[in-house]
C-alpha cells in the first residue's frame, strides 16, 4: 500500500501541478496588466433587466448600451482603456438586483454599476451599492434619487425623474386638455410617483383629479378596473408597465368605445409596441408623455440622426433589421447619455482604478450644463449634483395618422423643483 | 358607473375568467382523477399553449381568423403529444409514485418554462381575434312611468370575450359527453375506480395512463389558445392558472368534473367581481381561505367522493 501511495502521484499532487500549469499557461492573461494598471479596460457592471416584466426594455437598454461601447471605444475609450460591459440580468426582480451589484462588486471586479430601469429594482439594489461601495449609475426615472431615500453613491445623471416629467405636463393637460382628471397607474413605487406629484401638480394649475386607479403591473385583464373612471372625467392620464401593456390600452379602447374622454398617456403605457396594432385605432388624436420622440421629427436634430443610426433605430423608432421590433426610444437615450457622463466623470477625476471610486463621485456631483451634443442627443440638461439628479427638455406628442407628432416641448425650467437632499453632505 | 351595469360588467369578465378557468382545471382535476398524480407543470403546458398559438398564428399568417383557426387545432395537439411523451419517458418511469411525480412535474415546469424563455423569448406577444366587435350593452333602470332602458357609459364586451365563454360550454360538455358516453370514457372511469382491476380486466391502463395526461394538458392548451387574443403570451403566464386551478380542484373535490366546474365558475366569478369592488388582492385571499376552510371541514371537496 505505502509503496504504491509513493510510486504513483497522489490526487492532491496531480491538482496542484495542474493548478501551476494552468497559472503558468495563463502567465500572459495576468500578467499583463500587473505593470501598467491603466491598461486594463474600464469594467462598467450593467444590471440589464433581460427577463421579467422588464424584459422589452432590457433588450433596448442592451442595445443603446453596446452603441454607445462602441462609440466611446472608436474614440479611444476612457483616459485610453477601453470601456468593457459586464451584463447580468436581474429578472426585473428587486432581489436579484441586490445580488448581481455583489457580482458586480466581488466577482467581475467592476468599477462602477449601471443601468437599472424597474424603480423597485433600484430601490432593492441601491443600499447594497451603499455598502459596497460601488457607485451606481441608474437610468430609472424613479423620483426615489433627488427624494434623499438612497445614498450617495446612487446618481442618476442620464434621464430626468418622474417628479418634474409629471410637474412639467400638468400645466398643459390643465389647459388644453381639461382640469377634472382621473389617473391609472401600476401599483408599486414608480406609479406612487405619478400619483403623488402629478396629483399636486394638476392641484396647483387649478385642477382636481377625481379618481386614483392603481393596478398591480402583474396584472393581465384590465376591464374590470375601469368602472371606477368616474363619468365626469374630462382627461384620462395613464400609465402602465409590464408584459401586458398591450391588453390595457386595448381593453380601454373598447371600454371607452365612441365616447372616450381626453385621454393623455405616458408612453410607458406603449414603449415597445406598435401604435399601429390593430384595436389601438382610438388612440388617434390623443397625448403621450414622451422622453424622447419615437418617431423622427420633421426638425429633428443632427445628433438624434446619428444617435438613431448608432443604435440601429429608424425613423419610425423600430429596429432597422425588423420593423415589428418596437424600441423604448423615450427611455433608453439614458443609457446613452449615463455612460457619457461616466466617461466624462472618470477623465475629470483621472480615474486609475476602484480606489478612486469617491473622486468619480465627486466628479459627477461637480458637474452642471449638459450641452445638446451627440453625447446628450434627446436635449440639453443641468445636473443638480446635491441631488444627483438630472433635468431636461420633456416632449408632448399627438397621435395624428397613427404616428407620434410633436406638439409641444417643455423648457428645463418647467422641470425643476426645490432640493429635498443634499448627498454631497454624505460621507464615502 | 351605476351599481348595476357596474355589477353585471365585472359578472361578465368573471364569466370569461371562469370559462377559461374551468377549462384549464377540468384538465388538472382528470389528470389527478384518474391517474393520482398531482401535475406542478399544469400551468407550463397552458403557457405553452399559448406560445404555440403564437408561433402557429405568425406561421399561417393571412386572415387572424385563419392563423388563429389553425392554432385552435394544432396548439393542443402539439401540447397533448409532448405532454403524453413525458408520461411515457418519464411519469411511468418511476411508476407514478406520489412524492415523486411531483417533484418530477416541478422539474418538468422549470424545463418548459426556461426553453420558451431561451427560444420564444421574454416578450408578451399578441394574437389578433379572429372577430372583435365592441358590442354595447343596455341597462334597465326604474324610471316614471316604469322599466326604461339606457346604454350606460363604458358598459360593454367585445363578441369575441363572448365567444370565449361559448367555446369554454362546448369544450366541457365535449370532456362530459367524452367521460360518460364513449368507450375510452368508460375505460377512464374503469382505471380511475380501480386500476389493478382494470389490469386484470385487459385495460391497457398505460396507455390510458397517456391518454389522460394529454388530454389534460391539451385542455390547459385549448383554454390558453383561447385567451391568448385578450391576453397574450408570455413565458411566466403559466403561474396564476397553476394556482387558481389548484384551488379550484381543491374547492370542487379531487377528481370530479362537475365539482370543478362548480368551482371555476364560483373562483371566476368572485375573482371578477370582488377585484372590482375591493382589490384583486382581497380576491385572492378570499380565494385561498376558502380551500383552507374546504380542507378543514370537508376535505374531499364540495363534490369529491368518499375517500375509499
Amino acid at each position: 500500500m505505502t509503496d504504491r501511495m509513493t510510486s504513483t502521484p497522489t490526487r492532491r499532487g496531480a491538482i496542484k501541478t495542474l493548478g501551476a500549469g494552468a497559472a503558468a499557461a495563463s502567465l500572459p492573461l495576468w500578467a499583463r496588466y500587473a505593470q501598467a494598471q491603466t491598461s486594463a479596460p474600464v469594467k462598467v457592471g450593467f444590471q440589464v433587466h433581460s427577463t421579467g416584466i422588464g424584459a422589452a426594455y432590457g433588450r433596448w437598454y442592451d442595445r443603446t448600451t453596446q452603441a454607445a461601447v462602441a462609440k466611446i471605444n472608436a474614440e479611444g475609450g476612457i483616459n485610453g482603456r477601453m470601456l468593457e460591459i459586464v451584463a447580468e440580468d436581474d429578472g426585473t426582480d428587486p432581489k436579484r438586483g441586490a445580488e448581481v451589484l455583489e457580482k458586480f462588486a466581488n466577482q467581475h471586479g467592476c468599477d462602477v454599476g449601471f443601468g437599472t430601469l424597474f424603480s423597485h429594482v433600484v430601490i432593492g439594489s441601491a443600499p447594497r451599492a451603499g455598502e459596497l461601495k460601488l457607485p451606481y449609475f441608474v437610468v430609472s426615472e424613479g423620483h426615489h434619487v433627488a427624494s434623499g431615500m438612497l445614498n450617495r453613491y446612487t446618481l442618476q445623471p442620464g434621464i430626468t425623474d418622474v417628479k418634474s416629467q409629471v410637474q412639467a405636463m400638468a400645466p398643459y393637460v390643465a389647459k388644453t386638455l381639461g382640469k377634472k382628471v382621473t389617473m391609472i397607474f401600476p401599483d408599486f413605487a414608480f406609479g406612487h410617483d405619478h400619483r403623488d406629484y402629478f396629483t399636486a401638480a394638476m392641484d396647483a394649475q387649478g385642477g382636481e383629479v377625481l379618481a386614483q386607479i392603481a393596478i398591480p403591473p402583474t396584472e393581465t385583464s384590465f376591464t374590470k378596473y375601469f368602472p371606477k373612471i368616474p363619468r365626469d372625467t374630462e382627461v384620462l392620464y395613464h400609465v402602465m408597465v409590464g408584459p401586458a401593456v398591450l391588453t390595457f390600452v386595448k381593453e380601454l379602447g373598447e371600454f371607452f368605445g365612441p365616447s372616450r374622454p381626453e385621454i393623455f398617456g405616458f408612453i410607458d403605457s406603449l414603449e415597445a409596441v406598435d401604435i399601429a396594432s390593430p384595436g389601438l385605432e382610438f388612440l388617434e388624436g390623443t397625448y403621450f408623455w414622451e422622453g424622447n420622440p419615437r418617431y423622427a421629427q420633421a426638425d429633428q436634430t443632427e445628433y438624434d440622426k446619428a444617435y438613431r443610426a448608432a443604435v440601429g433605430v429608424d425613423d419610425n423608432g423600430a429596429s432597422v433589421s425588423d420593423p415589428k421590433d418596437i424600441s423604448t426610444y423615450a427611455h433608453m437615450f439614458g443609457c446613452w447619455e449615463t455612460l457619457h457622463v461616466i466617461k466624462a466623470g472618470m477623465e475629470a477625476a483621472g480615474y486609475a482604478g476602484p480606489g478612486d471610486r469617491a473622486a468619480l463621485i465627486e466628479a459627477v456631483e461637480a458637474m452642471t450644463e449638459m450641452p445638446h451634443s451627440f453625447e446628450h442627443p434627446q436635449g440639453a440638461k443641468v445636473f443638480n449634483g446635491k441631488t444627483h439628479q438630472v433635468f431636461g427638455h420633456q416632449y408632448i406628442s399627438r397621435v395624428e395618422a397613427g404616428r407620434l407628432n410633436v406638439v409641444h416641448k417643455t423648457s428645463i425650467k418647467d422641470t425643476l423643483y426645490s432640493d429635498e437632499v443634499d448627498y454631497t453632505t454624505q460621507s464615502f | 358607473m351605476d351599481f348595476g351595469p357596474y355589477l353585471f360588467l365585472a359578472t361578465l369578465e368573471g364569466a370569461v375568467g371562469a370559462a377559461v378557468l374551468a377549462l384549464t382545471a377540468v384538465g388538472l382535476s382528470l389528470v389527478f382523477g384518474v391517474m393520482r398524480v398531482v401535475n406542478v407543470a399544469h400551468g407550463e403546458f397552458f403557457m405553452l399553449g399559448a406560445v404555440l398559438a403564437w408561433w402557429v398564428a405568425t406561421t399561417v399568417g393571412g386572415h387572424p381568423a385563419l392563423g388563429f383557426g389553425v392554432a385552435l387545432l394544432v396548439a393542443p395537439v402539439l401540447v397533448a403529444g409532448i405532454a403524453a411523451a413525458v408520461d411515457m419517458t418519464v411519469l411511468k418511469r418511476i411508476e407514478y409514485d406520489p412524492e415523486r411525480t411531483i417533484v418530477a412535474t416541478i422539474g418538468l415546469l422549470y424545463i418548459l418554462q426556461q426553453v420558451t424563455l431561451m427560444t420564444y423569448g421574454p416578450d408578451a406577444r399578441p394574437v389578433e381575434p379572429p372577430f372583435n366587435a365592441r358590442l354595447a350593452l343596455p341597462w334597465v333602470e326604474w324610471a316614471e312611468g316604469g322599466l326604461r332602458m339606457y346604454w350606460p357609459w363604458g358598459l360593454s364586451t367585445t363578441s369575441y370575450k363572448l365567444a370565449v365563454i361559448g367555446a369554454a360550454v362546448v369544450v366541457l360538455l365535449g370532456v362530459w359527453a367524452l367521460m360518460a358516453r364513449t368507450r375510452i370514457g368508460l375505460l377512464m372511469r374503469a382505471t380511475q375506480l380501480d386500476r389493478e382491476m382494470a389490469l386484470a380486466f385487459g385495460i391497457p391502463v398505460e396507455r390510458i395512463y397517456a391518454l389522460v395526461f394529454g388530454l389534460g394538458a391539451g385542455l390547459a392548451a385549448l383554454g390558453a389558445v383561447l385567451v391568448v387574443p385578450i391576453q397574450q403570451a408570455h413565458y411566466l403566464m403559466g403561474a396564476d392558472p397553476l394556482l387558481l386551478s389548484f384551488i379550484v380542484v381543491i374547492i370542487g373535490g379531487l377528481g370530479s368534473l362537475p365539482g370543478t366546474v362548480l368551482a371555476a365558475v364560483l373562483i371566476g366569478l368572485s375573482d371578477g367581481i370582488i377585484s372590482v369592488f375591493f382589490s384583486p388582492t382581497l380576491a385572492k385571499i378570499l380565494a385561498t381561505l376558502l380551500v383552507a376552510l374546504v380542507l378543514v371541514f370537508r376535505p374531499r371537496g364540495l363534490f369529491g367522493a368518499q375517500a375509499v
